[in-house]
């Protein structure tokens, strides 16, 4: 296998879409299933899109989410058009939120989002800007070819 | 176990999933809070819930899920049940309270998914 591993989409979220929240995550876990990434690195990275998700219907008018898969790791970016984040140190403490009821009632809301997000990612940096958006930056390595070396081929 | 030994110890009703009751389980994790179930819950697990909207199936979907147990007799929605139909996540509901789902299946050998938080993925 001398082709290199690399494969990018990029999925709109619709913020306030609730009755849709999860759908890319799923997407993007079948996508990482067939491209051979361990089950491990699959769930990983479902969890941290499933959140970034969850928080761009949550909080943004809209959102994009980018998936790339290389050979060395998986990186997901979520940018959203939304309110921004003031304190970003506040808001990546556990239990700070500034969620909705509607986002409660969910199961959703109680300020572990991106603790979560942090948790499950080796690397990740947010930027953001009041009124304008949130950008995060989300990096799980160790990954796929090291442990799968006869990748099966991508149909997609 | 299996599942049907799950529907068994709960009286539990099969809403989603009748012909998968032969799967076996061993672990479990009881939330009604999802960023919780997706921090600490491990796959192959039952997830015991009081909440029924279609975010509990798609969170375990993500965490690859064995089924659903809700319980305190919930019921829900039809888009919960489409959901879970499509992604082949079992529901099973129960009358009894959270407190008591947890310890009747303890009590027949299901341990929970972790023991306690801190240090581990």
């Amino acid at each position: 296998m001398g082709e290199p591993l690399k494969f990018e989409q990029s999925f709109d979220v619709e913020g306030g879409s609730f009755q849709n929240a999860g759908n890319v995550s799923g997407q993007i876990k079948n996508i990482l299933k067939q491209l051979g990434v361990p089950a491990d690195i699959v769930r990983r990275v479902a969890i941290i899109c499933y959140e970034s998700e969850i928080n761009i219907v949550s909080y943004a008018k809209k959102g994009k989410i980018t998936l790339s898969v290389s050979d060395e790791a998986v990186k997901i970016v979520s940018k959203d058009e939304g309110p921004g984040i003031p304190d970003i140190e506040l808001a990546m403490k556990e239990g700070y939120s500034t969620a909705t009821a509607a986002v409660r009632e969910m199961g959703f809301g109680a300020g572990m989002g991106l603790a979560n997000m942090k948790k499950y990612s080796d690397h990740l940096i947010i930027t953001s800007e009041v009124g304008v958006g949130t950008c995060v930056n989300m990096v799980v390595m160790d990954f796929p070819k090291i442990l799968h070396p006869d990748l099966p081929p991508v149909t997609l | 176990m299996t599942l049907k030994d799950v529907q068994d110890i709960l009286e539990a009703e099969v809403l989603v999933g009748s012909d998968q009751l032969q799967k076996p389980v061993k672990t479990a994790f009881s939330a009604d809070l999802m960023s919780d179930v997706l921090a600490f819950a491990k796959p192959d697990s039952l997830l015991l819930t009081g909440l029924t909207n279609p975010q509990v199936v798609r969170t375990a979907d993500i965490l690859d899920i064995t089924a659903i147990i809700m319980v305190r007799g919930k019921k829900p929605s039809e888009e919960t049940i489409k959901l879970a139909e499509e992604l082949k996540i079992p529901i099973l509901s129960t009358r009894y309270i959270l407190f008591e789902t947890s310890g009747r299946l303890h009590a027949k050998g299901i341990t929970g998914c972790i023991e306690k938080v801190g240090g581990e993925i």
